[in-house]
């Protein structure tokens, strides 16, 4: 049977919560620190761990889920690809109940769309392999975490001789909307919880500008309850100190410079561009797309006629991606848009935040 | 004459002619032979049932793949209509079995998988008294499905329902949840090692061996689709009281953990195909553990949760995770496990 995991431990998670409340009182203010990654999100609601913390520690959560970031003319992209004779859409389930302007891929497909859930970009490689008739469009979103997976499967497709399989990019990269989010005196973030899994591909220097530029500490940790704890009691203790520096807390995965490997694969296929995020508009060099020489590779340069983009009325989801306002600020929230009947992005993933609101009740002291 | 065996499923397997009959005679009743079923008649006729209530299901099964490690289709559709009459507290009897073939499909396949229902059947101690077999043309199914009825008796004074769960009952498992989920998810995406198996298996004298040992079992119900996280909602909801489970007392194997980080999927709501989640009043759940612990299949049976009395506004179901806190727990969202059963 499962052996206890020490990052779950109610004694060592006790202790931190206990040195947190100290810590609150000493800060004397209340401190506002962002979760910047959508597992994250998840993970902080699931162990419980907002109704642990004092009310002088504020959990926000930042841009780190990427279907929800991803923008609805993708999706309308993705669909109107999906219209095309002989193409097959490949797609992360994730993407599958995403609302686009007019409908999502997961009604398309019950309408005769073809549209096909892969768990990785290989999957969609093989399809193509063994339908050399077909184009295989992947849909390639996702973060630092994705692109080595989908930079790898084109690798292989190119060693393998296998044409019909392209990518719609739309990967992001976190720096970026962090900047414009540190850099922004409204939302007042006094700390970030940095992206453990984004990391492990960065490496930990990638954030010092947070630290060094706008003078907002930060901290890298893992998924567990204690290492989210140890986190925040770390953005406390700088607080206190008047410092602020970029701490790794997650030194069992994540290192200075990261995993070169994947990040030189990366660089051998896509070049940073300027893209759009939902909530933030577009970003200059926070996407990912395909260098020109990888062109027959690229989705997004086929013809396709794309409905001007219709955003759902009355959504907030940019304002909950940048921070600016908590899930039950939203009018939506929990009438219009759940779970099951998502109107924004940010209620489709587990990792949404609106999403992790509702599933978790959050906005609700006890349960 | 020794007929040839079967290769390859043929429309004309389907026909009602020739084929048919020896696809019936030749592979389904040897290997279910029991003296209603080699009659071969119209329908079966059975002998007077024992005292008690008749109870009656059907379920149908499209697992994919229909062979994974601790099962295939077969075993699944006779455990799984088996396991249907016993949380409703009934001793099962007869099941009919129904396939629903794919032109093309491997005639090894279809033999695999009757010979295992046969096996299953047998050591169940239920037997298959009637079947049907169709054919479909290539690409409109997929392999093999089944489709299956089961009657059973609920002995009298015996009442299993989600309407006796009262504030006090304790909820236990007979076993580690989500291994059949786990196993059939971690297939798909060729992440099978030796540590995942699918727990797919009779769970009938798991309950009778409570009912033996004196227990007054309120409810029963098997963690199938949706796992425990959906049938603990809905009793929660039936019954109108609040579920509290335990997190560091539900017992999930680290392999079944590991497939669920990989493909983010919950474990509370992977399937189990061979579990059964009871609530007994709390005075008698150290016999009702001790007496599961001590019958083949229930050797890693715990409590997982209590039941308390629902107050106004406050959640049917929630979890008191590891490091101290509540969540609340609700039914999952969207399809991310399509044909597990």
């Amino acid at each position: 049977m499962t052996p206890r995991d020490p990052y779950r431990d109610p004694k060592t998670a006790a202790g931190l919560v206990q040195r947190i409340g100290a810590a609150s009182d000493r800060l004397q203010r209340r401190a506002t620190f962002m979760e910047v990654c959508g597992t994250h999100t998840h993970a902080v609601a699931a162990a419980g761990l907002r109704r642990m913390l004092p009310e002088g520690v504020r959990l926000i959560s930042g841009p780190g889920c990427p279907v929800c970031v991803t923008p609805v003319d993708y999706l309308d992209r993705a669909l109107a690809l999906a219209d095309l004779p002989d193409t097959v859409i490949c797609t992360f389930g994730d993407l599958m109940r995403v609302p686009s302007s007019h409908s999502s891929l997961e009604r398309a497909r019950a309408a005769g769309a073809r549209i096909e859930v892969v768990y990785s970009p290989r999957d969609a490689v093989a399809r193509a392999r063994f339908a050399p008739s077909t184009r295989v469009v992947f849909l390639g979103v996702g973060f630092e975490t994705t692109a080595p997976t989908i930079a790898a499967a084109i690798a292989e497709a190119d060693a393998d001789g296998v044409p019909n399989f392209l990518v719609l990019p739309g990967n992001k990269v976190m720096p970026p909307p962090m900047a414009a989010l540190a850099a922004d005196p409204e939302l007042g973030v006094d700390g970030f919880l940095l992206p453990g899994h984004v990391s492990v591909l960065t490496g930990w220097n990638v954030f010092r500008f947070l630290a060094d530029v706008h003078g907002i500490p930060g901290a890298v940790v893992g998924f567990s309850p204690t290492d989210v704890l140890r986190g925040v009691l770390e953005l406390l203790e700088q607080r206190i100190r008047g410092e602020a520096t970029i701490t790794n807390l997650y030194n069992r995965a994540v290192d200075a410079d990261g995993n070169r490997v994947a990040s030189a694969l990366v660089d051998r296929y896509f070049e940073p561009a300027t893209v759009t995020w939902r909530g933030f508009g577009p970003i200059p060099g926070s996407g990912l797309v395909l260098r020109a020489e990888h062109a027959h590779r690229d989705a997004g340069l086929i013809d396709v006629e794309v409905p001007d983009p219709v955003e759902p009325h009355g959504c907030r989801c940019g304002e909950v991606l940048r921070g600016s306002i908590d899930p039950p600020e939203c009018s939506l929230f929990g009438g219009a848009c759940v779970p099951d009947a998502p109107v924004g992005a940010c209620m489709v993933s587990a990792e949404g935040t609106c999403a992790a609101w509702y599933r978790h009740r959050l906005h609700e002291t006890t349960v | 004459m020794k007929r040839p065996a079967l290769e390859r499923v043929l429309l004309a397997h389907g026909s009602g002619g020739r084929l048919t009959r020896e696809l019936v005679e030749g592979t389904f009743v040897p290997a279910l032979s029991n003296p209603a079923l080699d009659a071969l008649g119209d329908a079966a006729v059975l002998p007077e049932l024992p005292p008690g209530r008749p109870a009656l299901t059907t379920d149908g099964f499209v697992v994919d793949p229909p062979v994974f490690p601790g099962g295939d289709l077969g075993h699944l559709s006779i455990c799984g209509t088996v396991n249907d009459l016993a949380m409703a507290g009934a001793r099962p009897l007869w099941l009919t079995w129904a396939l629903i073939l794919e032109e093309g499909a491997d005639g090894e396949l279809i033999r695999t998988c009757t010979n295992s229902a046969a096996a299953t059947a047998r050591a169940a101690g239920v037997q298959v008294v009637a079947g049907d077999t169709k054919v479909v043309p290539k690409g409109r199914g997929d392999r093999i499905y089944a489709v299956t009825a089961g009657l059973g008796v609920v002995p009298p004074g015996r009442r299993v329902a989600d309407d006796r769960i009262v504030p006090g009952d304790c909820i236990l498992v007979s076993g580690p949840l989500g291994d059949h989920g786990a196993t059939i998810m971690a297939c798909r995406h060729g992440l099978v090692g030796e540590d995942l198996r699918s727990d797919c298996a009779p769970i009938h004298r798991l309950v009778e061996t409570l009912f033996d040992a004196g227990v007054d079992v309120h409810a029963l119900h098997d963690p199938t689709r949706g796992g425990a996280l959906a049938v603990c909602h809905e009793a929660a909801t039936r019954c109108g009281h609040r579920f509290v489970l335990e997190e560091a007392s539900v017992p999930i194997r680290a392999s079944v953990r590991a497939v669920c980080d990989v493909l983010g999927l919950e474990p509370l709501g992977l399937a189990c195909e061979g579990r059964l989640v009871a609530w007994v009043p709390e005075t008698e759940v150290s016999r009702a553990v001790e007496a599961l612990r001590q019958t083949p299949g229930g050797g890693e049976a715990t409590v997982i949760g209590r039941v308390e009395v629902r107050d106004g506004d406050r959640l049917p179901l929630v979890m008191e995770t590891e490091v101290g806190s509540t969540r609340p727990l609700d039914l999952l969202s969207g399809s991310d496990l399509p044909r597990i059963c």
